[in-house]
């Protein structure tokens, strides 16, 4: 555990080690941040929507007495949302997206002699084609983060319109009531946390693939499952850290 | 001129190479044979720095590569061009892009100039109008001389070919072969080649060395190789019926 500990930590280091020539890297980071970001929108969009309706749903189902008001469902959906559901959960889908793609597409490139060629060359094989992942995760998923929580929101509004439990207006009112904007830098944390894991992870997990496509899907799965487990340890560092 | 000194490779308890000196001269095509598993693609990947020896020496034209670290060996690394087995071309780039690729990383060139650079690199291994295909769409034959084109795109010092010939037809083999050694001689380059193919080695092995076991086992041209009497060579030359047959003629 600690060998691999140590290849991952020097990995990353000769990722960002000075790159050949800066315009070719960044050509990189923008497709990558492309792939990452434009290409993970519809699976996101799709998960928030339906989890803001839930939540929104089995949280008033829970709050049912007159004692409480109505607008604490919009309240309690909108905490949940930002400092879990949406950092996390969209985490978790977009390390079996974004981060088994990445693992698969370095672990092929590192069986067909495609990383060798690149040393070969002279050009430094972890910066790139490892860093460009990670700049584009650490910077794209935040940005799907608080587009699941506005969508999250849209999800959370449809369904106070078609279960009636709770009043639209209600709903509105909850977002806005007693809002801590702490909440929010604790989900940006996150999320930039859970970008670096993600990708960090899963590029090394293919990096360090040895044999064929059978071990390339391996190391894939690998690296789903260990970014799985480090996202949800971190979610536990980061909300203790800061709440 | 590369000259390897003593190179010895283990992997744990396995010696893969032993005590393995030879040099290699600008110019002239140097081949590398043996039998599957004797050494040869880890004595290649020993010299051009993707396995570092466990002991002995590499040294491009006086420079000892194998004191040096990554920074230091960038500038010799430029000078070299290698064509990979199954040509490990980029795959998510164009044939163009793929050949231009180091040109955009270690050279100040113009688009235009890349461009052309790509065109006359297309030319000369015979492949035209192929520049936006992607190497899915192309034969193993042409992604093998789209992988030279690549090679020869900084007009390399020295050529490092692995198994030019595996998984081609014997006229495209013989094509790609002759390619490498008008290239060897046009631009007076160390070519390295690891082979396995009886027919490159009569072809174009003017200097020719045998691995067994790991060792060097014997070292000469492709004219000496018919009238050895080492035993491992002869059963390794002439293992086909076609080689014996062309024996007996002889």
């Amino acid at each position: 555990m600690f060998h691999s500990f140590g290849k991952y930590i020097l990995l990353l280091r000769l990722s960002f080690r000075k790159p050949e020539k800066f315009n070719v890297y960044w050509a990189e980071v923008m497709r990558e941040m492309v792939s990452v970001g434009i290409g993970s929108l519809g699976i996101i969009a799709t998960i928030s929507l339906f989890i803001g309706a839930a939540v929104t749903i089995q949280t008033a189902f829970q709050l049912i007495s007159p004692l409480i008001p109505k607008n604490v469902v919009g309240s309690i959906s909108r905490d949940s949302t930002i400092l879990e559901f949406a950092p996390t959960i969209s985490s978790l889908v977009l390390s079996g997206r974004v981060g088994s793609s990445m693992a698969s597409q370095i672990g092929t490139m590192r069986v067909t002699e495609q990383i060798d060629a690149l040393e070969i060359m002279g050009v430094n094989a972890p910066g790139y084609l490892i860093s460009p992942k990670i700049i584009a995760g650490v910077t794209m998923i935040p940005v799907l983060v608080v587009v699941a929580i506005l969508l999250s929101f849209i999800g959370g509004y449809v369904a106070c319109l078609l279960s009636r439990e709770v009043s639209p207006a209600d709903y509105v009112m909850g977002l806005s009531d007693g809002f801590n904007p702490i909440t929010v830098t604790v989900c940006l944390v996150k999320s930039v946390v859970f970008g670096f894991i993600i990708t960090s992870i899963c590029c090394y997990q293919g990096f360090y693939v040895a044999g064929g496509s059978l071990e390339v899907g391996q190391a894939s799965t690998r690296g789903v499952v260990y970014s799985c487990v480090m996202i949800l340890f971190f979610d536990l560092v980061i909300s203790r850290m800061f709440l | 001129m590369i000259e390897i000194q003593n190179i010895r490779k283990t992997f744990g308890e396995k010696t893969v190479l032993d005590d393995i000196s030879a040099t290699f001269k600008p110019g002239t095509n140097s081949l590398i044979i043996g039998s599957s598993g004797s050494g040869k693609t880890t004595l290649l990947k020993c010299i051009v720095g993707l396995h570092e020896p466990t002991a002995g020496d590499v040294i491009f034209d006086g420079l000892n590569f194998t004191d040096m670290d990554f920074e230091q060996r960038v500038p010799i690394r430029t000078h070299i061009g290698m064509l990979f087995q199954n040509s490990a071309l980029f795959d998510s780039m164009t044939v163009e892009e793929n050949i231009i690729f180091p040109l955009n990383l270690f050279t100040n060139m113009s688009k235009a100039e890349k461009t052309d650079r790509a065109n006359f690199c297309l030319e000369r291994v015979n492949l035209k109008g192929v520049n936006k295909l992607y190497p899915s769409e192309l034969s193993g034959g042409m992604k093998k001389r789209v992988g030279i084109a690549r090679a020869i795109s900084m007009q390399p010092k020295y050529l490092f070919v692995d198994e030019p010939n595996s998984g081609l037809d014997p006229k495209t083999a013989i094509l790609i072969d002759d390619l490498i050694n008008e290239l060897t001689e046009e631009y007076q380059m160390t070519t390295v080649i690891v082979t396995h193919d009886m027919n490159s080695v009569m072809g174009i092995g003017e200097h020719v060395i045998f691995l067994h076991n790991g060792q060097k086992w014997w070292e000469g041209s492709n004219h000496d190789i018919a009238h050895t009497d080492n035993k491992e060579l002869n059963d390794f030359v002439f293992a086909s019926k076609f080689m014996r047959a062309a024996r007996e003629k002889l």
